[in-house]
């Protein structure tokens, strides 16, 4: 045998597996990583430092883009940790619209994510009906919120606006056909010996070394921990729902697959629970000092004008203080660490994304396996590099 | 204990017992000394101790491995910068225990140009974290294997999220011009 030679292979940023513009070094002796250095920060456009001009009501927009597959959980985990800040009570309501888009959102972003991982292992056709079905859902936020991808709906103190008519009973005659739908892909994929081929055992992490690298979310939980912030921490009335926490147990890219399946027909379980109890009331809190007024108040009332133009044009005082709210994203453990120094700015504003951490374990990941399976090892880790790179 | 109940938030009826007693009461056994202040705030599940930053290494090392204290996750680790106090980088470390259900922040204040020691052996989710402050701070963390910029080019200008950096860029920005090797 003589000596071996390895071989540098850059792979990124535009490369269609690595979902966005994630560049990776890697070194490879034949198909064997030897070792793999992931390289981040083409999509840092400053977005902690811009919220920190933003004044904490419009700062929202900012999180909308930063997990853009998620942006209703961004929204609802910025306003958990301002909430904290302000001592501010939600009307029940409120919670509830807030986990019925939380739930929506979070099937979504599995979709987006279900369908781009088959189509990164090779199969094409669960693509196209995986987004068939997130168009579904994107079109339950167009008529909710106005929005999208980007609907900044869940603002501090509540919801924007309540939900529009019909709505929720689109939603319900959805869930059922949505059930039917999981089957299906699962056919497609969970007995299809190419995909259990390409995912079984592949790119392993066992719990310690998840709860290490601080890796949160199907990950972690397909690697047997019981860790899902709306069960341990709940949030938003998150208690009062009857679901089950997806677990895996070998952590390999099958299991987080398996689990993430759980977890959106879990999902459409919470989903017709809030729609059986959603409350009457108020959908944001009463309180004019925060939450903007009616449309219709503005138009007739002095007062609510008065409040309408101060909130626009300057904002709120948030009293000093430092907290932190975390929530269970598609992705992870979301968490914002906000520092208010009394003013109507975030004196700081820190996101916990849960994708760079999970990514950062990637090289414990793949050194060692083969180069074929980086593709799958990426896919089953669910990385949103806007919000890695923010 | 003394200067605990003076730091503790006033409220309608404090607890009898510090929430995070036996946090406080390991921590100072193991390393007297090492504990600067304490802030709580049990209603919203607050509670940060500041160390001093020589300490910072060996208290996470007693966190994580105490088993009566199981932080196994460091869960984020930030930098809050506060250029008018003399100590103006305040590293705040966000620990985790997943059996005992409880966050805990550990603060470290450190002066400009002060490094921090690394925690990058103690807990491998600190890599890249640290190197995140290091880049958009400029807080060096002693010990750290790797320490390189990791958002913005390795040629960049300056910390942005330092306050005084402006919002308003000083130059255009142009990106990757000067790259001699990949790493």
């Amino acid at each position: 045998m003589g000596a071996t030679e390895t071989l540098t292979l850059n792979m990124g940023p535009q490369h269609p597996s690595t979902h966005g513009v994630l560049r990776l070094v890697l070194d490879l002796d034949g198909e064997t990583v030897v070792r793999c250095v992931p390289h981040i920060g083409y999509l840092h456009t400053g977005m902690e430092k811009s919220m920190e001009n933003e004044p904490w009501q419009q700062a929202i927009t900012i999180t909308d883009r930063m997990d853009y597959l998620s942006a209703m959980n961004n929204n609802l985990a910025f306003c958990l940790a301002a909430e904290k800040l302000l001592d501010l009570k939600v009307p029940p309501r409120a919670d509830a619209i807030r986990v019925l888009m939380g739930e929506l959102q979070r099937t979504a972003s599995h979709l987006l994510w279900l369908g781009t991982h088959a189509v990164d292992i090779g199969a094409m056709s669960v693509f196209f009906y995986c987004f068939r079905e997130r168009e579904a859902i994107l079109n339950f936020f167009e008529e909710t919120a106005g929005a999208r991808m980007t609907p900044s709906y869940i603002r501090i103190g509540g919801v924007a606006m309540d939900l529009p008519n019909e709505v929720e009973e689109k939603i319900a005659r959805f869930i059922p056909i949505f059930r039917d739908r999981i089957d299906e892909y699962w056919a497609l994929l969970d007995e299809n010996p190419i995909w259990r081929d390409r995912t079984i055992g592949v790119a392993p992490m066992n719990a310690e070394d998840c709860i290490r690298h601080a890796v949160t979310g199907p990950v972690l939980r397909a690697a047997g921990v019981q860790y899902d912030i709306r069960k341990v921490n709940p949030y938003c009335g998150y208690e009062q729902y009857d679901f089950e926490m997806a677990i895996g147990e070998n952590g390999d890219v099958f299991d987080r697959y398996r689990v993430r399946m759980e977890e959106m027909r879990q999902s459409m379980r919470i989903l017709e629970q809030v729609l059986e109890r959603m409350p009457d009331g108020e959908y944001a809190a009463d309180d004019p000092k925060i939450v903007l007024p009616p449309k219709e108040r503005v138009f007739s009332d002095m007062e609510a004008l008065i409040h309408h133009f101060i909130l626009v044009t300057r904002g709120f005082p948030v009293p000093p203080g430092e907290a932190y709210a975390s929530i269970e994203s598609p992705k992870g453990e979301l968490g914002y660490y906000l520092v208010a120094d009394g003013s109507e700015k975030p004196y700081r504003a820190r996101v916990r994304p849960p994708s760079f951490y999970n990514l950062q374990s990637l090289p414990h990941m793949v050194t060692g396996n083969m180069v074929a399976d980086v593709v799958a090892a990426i896919g089953s880790i669910d990385i949103v590099l806007g919000e890695i790179d923010r | 204990m003394a200067d605990e109940a003076q730091t503790t938030a006033p409220a309608a009826s404090p607890p009898a017992v510090s929430p995070i007693k036996s946090e406080l009461d390991r921590i100072r056994a193991a390393h007297a000394g090492a504990i600067t202040d304490v802030e709580e705030q049990p209603s919203r599940g607050m509670f940060w101790i500041a160390v001093r930053p020589q300490s910072i290494v060996s208290v996470a090392r007693l966190l994580r491995d105490d088993p009566a204290l199981d932080y196994k996750m460091l869960t984020d680790l930030t930098c809050v910068d506060r250029p008018e106090t003399e100590k103006r980088f305040n590293v705040t470390y966000n620990f985790y225990s997943l059996s005992r259900n409880r966050r805990l922040f550990l603060r470290v204040r450190a002066a400009e140009g002060e490094p921090v020691p690394s925690l990058a052996g103690v807990f491998a989710s600190a890599d890249w974290a640290e190197r995140e402050v290091y880049d958009l701070f400029g807080v060096v963390f002693e010990g750290h294997p790797d320490l390189r910029r990791i958002e913005l080019p390795d040629d960049w200008d300056g910390h942005p999220l330092r306050k005084d950096y402006p919002i308003v860029g000083k130059r255009p920005v142009i990106l990757y011009n000067n790259v001699k090797e990949i790493i």
